[in-house]
């Protein structure tokens, strides 16, 4: 039986770390022939995610994703990594699904596929494919759980003997231990610790107490191969909260710089940090809600126009990095910035501060090449309610923003733990 | 470095009663083996154990007693950065390291480390000089001293030999080719060519480096009594196919068929020496088991049965050359013979060649260290017709890739004789000869190590002996390198391109 020769696919690389970019190419196909490269991954939830675009092959008939424009499909235009951000749940799915990898020491396989023509690809076998991994992990970082005195994380160290500027890395309200962005940070040269200070499960509300952070800074300044003096923290949403408080609150903390991504500043009505998450939905009527997603915009802003207690951010001496989404529906992210940096500015420190603001991005700014999630299920601390949350963001802008923070925030944190600026040093 | 300081502290351990407290002025201290993690031997040790989905994590943080040397200069951190990209890549791959932060025109030593499946280490090294700018790139400097030499971006693998002390006569093969072989590099103050072990590096950087891509599916073949591995490249294909064959030392090697089809070309590895039928009845198998090798490979749903090459090395060219010549069932799109000769009883099969060679025994030498010289076995190249595959027939493009320092084989004598045969016989437009200098028997994937003798033990022989393969390290890794790259186009050209013999009109699809 005689068989036409198929289509190639390649992807280069087809290993590599979830920040990095690929080239998709297909070669061996007619001249002007229209396809579709669609990118499919099952997540460790067993979820199907997926995105496509279409193409038309060149006079030698070859389709580069790199080069090429996309015709139409879950992106347009000439993108690279179109095929991993603008993923999404594929038809069918649950809904209000976000991605965020579990396992460490596997790597995410994508695999990515060629079909004919710019129809309903679903019903046809795929003309070609490969599989890609992306991982979180380069070769020779160590995965170290950290359990002790109480604090429980995991730590992430570069490969080689060190020492090496280390950071706490702090998510949001979410809770749980997500590993993802430390496991990042360390494959990049710096050591961090994944800190897991609110329960995500049913278990009894865990408000860590203050002693917890000191703790866990404590740590990681005493390992061996962290450099005490330059230990930094980086925290999205409820973690800038708490960045902001341990920078600002903890004398004994000192961190030597900052990173804060979709920032909040408000503490709870006791002047407290952990207490903010369960408290704020309690207290505040003004929650928006559309077709059952709440949207917590609108009563951060009511938050902000209020005498309500905040972080003394003015005692900070350290650079901060300051990352918002315009399209924040969460949190006025965007307005927090403006007030720190006024409160800064009061104290005569507002050269410590650099500020991106970024249009179009919602809540949740990931690592890059990350598909957005723009609404998912969040189970809110404290009444343990299970919520459909808007984050806002829309995808390409918000895919935009993540690719360049993350380039933003490793050349600060390159600056500030690395190197020796003058304090005065902006990004 | 007059600038340099370093300081190494001991420092006690909280909570720990009783332990002690020193300072040490300006001792260096073996900081590298005292934790875990660091040391070169533990990196890849660890790593190549963690290379599989890990089941059961690490146990949790220890503090130790030893805080790490600090490198400092004009009171900053500037920590020497060492990058190498890509860290995770295919074998036949480029990586590109990079060393950043150093004083300008510091003496600087790349060092690799690679702890091999049968437990031996391995270790290269380059000398470099930082520039201006405080960097070395790999890839555009020079290396002025170690185990190679001048711009060479991978000299730090395939310049990799045996530690000293090792065991004499090692090859480096990988087993498993489902697991990636893991190399640290690292980068010491100074130019060092031994002892590395001893010393505290500035930077270490863990590399992949992986004969399968991701998606590669490994099929045993046990059918027909074949003993073989098929390698499927990711996809649905179907794929062109490739029969893979190596020489006399036998066994199931994988790693070229896995890197060929990592590379879209589906191949089986064949064991036609030490194989099931072999071992269990102490026959040698018959010109057939080609045949019904080729056939499994033809019938297989994922294999284009019109497209398929056959890829031959040493007495694995012999069998290659047989089956495009003679073959009525073999039909191939073309065939690849390295290190190899179309010397051979043309009417006999595997058996009828061993008892060639026995015939022939008395010409073998001995170089000055030893080391069995096979090159003379088959020569003076036959003009008995029956004794050399005739090419004159073949009908599908040859390439025969030659080391000219081959001491185990007459390959060049063999690539001339057919040479001329092809001119006679009208087809020598389908011959293309790849002639490497200073290149011994052992032509393999790029960035292996060279062996320029090892210990060999030929399928059925009860003895190992030192076997002298010929070629000096910088040339024979340069050929491979080369000759890979010439392979592959080649296989693809020949494989993906052309008409099919029966084209069908491609319709739009």
């Amino acid at each position: 039986m005689s068989q036409a020769v198929p289509p190639v696919l390649s992807v280069q690389p087809s290993r590599a770390l979830v920040d990095e970019k690929f080239s998709v190419q297909v070669e061996n196909l007619p001249p002007g022939c229209p396809v579709t490269v669609r990118s499919l991954y099952q997540s460790e939830d067993k979820d199907f995610w997926e995105a496509y675009g279409h193409y038309v092959s060149d006079h030698r008939g070859t389709v580069s994703v790199s080069e090429d424009v996309s015709l139409g499909g879950t992106y347009t235009g000439k993108e690279q990594m179109g095929l991993i951000w603008s993923m999404r749940p594929a038809p069918g799915s649950r809904e209000g699904l976000r991605l965020r990898k579990r396992d460490m020491c596997t790597p995410m396989l994508v695999t990515i596929s060629v079909y004919r023509g710019h129809e309903d690809f679903r019903d046809q076998t795929a003309l070609a494919s490969a599989l890609v991994e992306r991982w979180h992990m380069a070769p020779g970082v160590q995965r170290i759980e950290v359990r002790e005195r109480g604090v429980q994380g995991t730590l992430f160290v570069p490969p080689g003997p060190g020492p090496f500027p280390a950071l706490l890395d702090l998510w949001g309200g979410g809770g749980g231990l997500q590993e993802y962005r430390a496991a990042l940070l360390a494959s990049r040269g710096f050591a961090a610790l994944a800190l897991e200070y609110l329960k995500a499960d049913d278990s009894k509300p865990n408000s860590p107490g203050d002693k917890y952070f000191e703790t866990a800074f404590e740590i990681i300044r005493a390992h061996p191969q962290v450099a005490p003096d330059r230990v930094g923290i980086i925290g999205l949403c409820f973690g800038t909260l708490v960045a902001l408080s341990l920078a600002a609150e903890y004398p004994m903390i000192k961190p030597r710089c900052i990173v804060c991504l979709s920032n909040v500043h408000h503490k709870s009505r006791k002047n407290t940090v952990t207490e903010f998450p369960e408290e704020v939905p309690e207290r505040f009527k003004t929650v928006g809600a559309m077709e059952n997603v709440l949207v917590w915009r609108d009563m951060g802003l009511a938050v902000l126009k209020m005498q309500h207690p905040k972080i003394p951010v003015g005692n900070i001496d350290c650079p901060m990095l300051l990352i918002n989404g315009t399209d924040d529906q969460n949190w006025p992210t965007v307005e927090v910035a403006s007030d720190i940096i006024k409160m800064m500015r009061e104290a005569g420190k507002e050269s410590l501060v650099t500020r991106v603001d970024y249009p179009g991005a919602g809540h949740l700014i990931e690592p890059p090449f990350s598909p957005l999630f723009r609404a998912t299920n969040f189970m809110l601390s404290g009444t343990r309610k299970k919520v459909m949350m808007l984050w806002g963001g829309k995808t390409k802008p918000h895919a935009d923003a993540q690719e360049d923070s993350w380039r933003r925030i490793l050349s600060f944190l390159q600056l500030h733990l690395y190197g020796d600026p003058s304090p005065k040093a902006k990004l | 470095m007059e600038n340099v300081e370093l300081l190494v502290q001991l420092q006690q351990l909280e909570g720990a009663p009783g332990s002690p407290s020193f300072f040490f002025g300006q001792t260096i201290v073996d900081v590298a083996l005292v934790f875990g993690g660091a040391s070169h031997a533990d990196l890849c040790q660890s790593h190549s154990e963690s290379s599989r989905p890990k089941r059961t994590h690490p146990p949790a943080i220890r503090l130790h007693a030893v805080r790490a040397c600090t490198v400092r200069m004009d009171n900053s951190l500037q920590r020497v950065k060492l990058s190498v990209h890509p860290s995770r890549a295919l074998v036949d791959e480029e990586f590109v390291i990079l060393v950043q932060n150093v004083p300008p025109g510091s003496p600087m030593t790349l060092h690799a480390l690679h702890c091999s499946e049968d437990g031996h280490r391995w270790e290269a090294c380059g000398h470099y000089i930082a520039d201006s700018s405080g960097s070395i790139n790999a890839a555009d400097d020079c290396s002025v001293g170690g185990s190679y030499l001048g711009v060479e971006p991978m000299g730090l693998l395939w310049s990799l030999k045996p530690v000293p002390g090792s065991k004499p006569g090692l090859r480096m093969r990988k087993k498993d080719v489902q697991t990636p072989m893991v190399v640290a590099i690292s980068v010491f103050n100074g130019h060092h060519s031994e002892a590395f072990v001893d010393q505290v590096s500035l930077a270490s950087w863990v590399v992949e480096r992986w004969y399968m891509a991701p998606g590669v599916r490994r099929i045993p073949v046990t059918e027909q009594q074949l003993t073989g591995t098929l390698f499927l490249p990711p996809g649905p294909g179907p794929f062109p196919g490739l029969l893979d064959l190596w020489g006399g030392g036998g066994q199931l090697v994988e790693y070229r068929s896995a890197l060929l089809a990592s590379h879209g070309i589906a191949s089986l590895a064949l064991d036609y020496l030490t194989n099931e039928f072999t071992t269990q009845t102490g026959k040698m198998v018959d010109n057939q088991y080609f045949e019904t090798a080729y056939r499994v490979l033809q019938q297989h749903p994922q294999v284009l049965g019109s497209r398929i090459a056959m890829l031959g090395l040493s007495l694995g060219s012999v069998f290659t050359l047989k089956m495009a010549v003679y073959s009525p069932v073999v039909k191939l799109r073309c065939a690849v013979c390295i290190s190899g000769s179309h010397i051979q009883p043309v009417s006999g099969g595997p058996q009828e060649m061993m008892d060639l060679f026995t015939r022939n025994i008395e010409k073998i030498n001995f170089s000055e260290q030893n080391e069995v010289i096979w090159r003379s076995l088959l020569l003076p190249v036959p003009s008995d017709p029956s004794m050399k595959a005739d090419v004159g027939r073949l009908r599908c493009p040859l390439l025969l890739v030659v080391g000219e320092d081959d001491q185990n084989w007459c390959t060049q004598e063999s690539a001339a004789d057919m040479e001329q045969m092809m001119a006679r016989a009208g087809n020598d437009h389908l011959l293309t000869i790849l002639s490497y200098p200073e290149t011994g028997h052992l032509i393999e994937p790029p960035y292996t190590p060279h062996t320029p003798s090892s210990m060999y033990r030929g399928a059925g022989v009860d003895q190992k002996m030192m076997v002298l393969w010929g070629g000096k390290t910088p040339e024979h890794s340069a050929a491979q390198e080369d000759s890979w790259r010439k392979i592959l186009t080649f296989l693809k050209k020949n494989l993906y391109g052309g008409s099919d013999p029966q084209a069908i009109h491609r319709s739009h699809l």
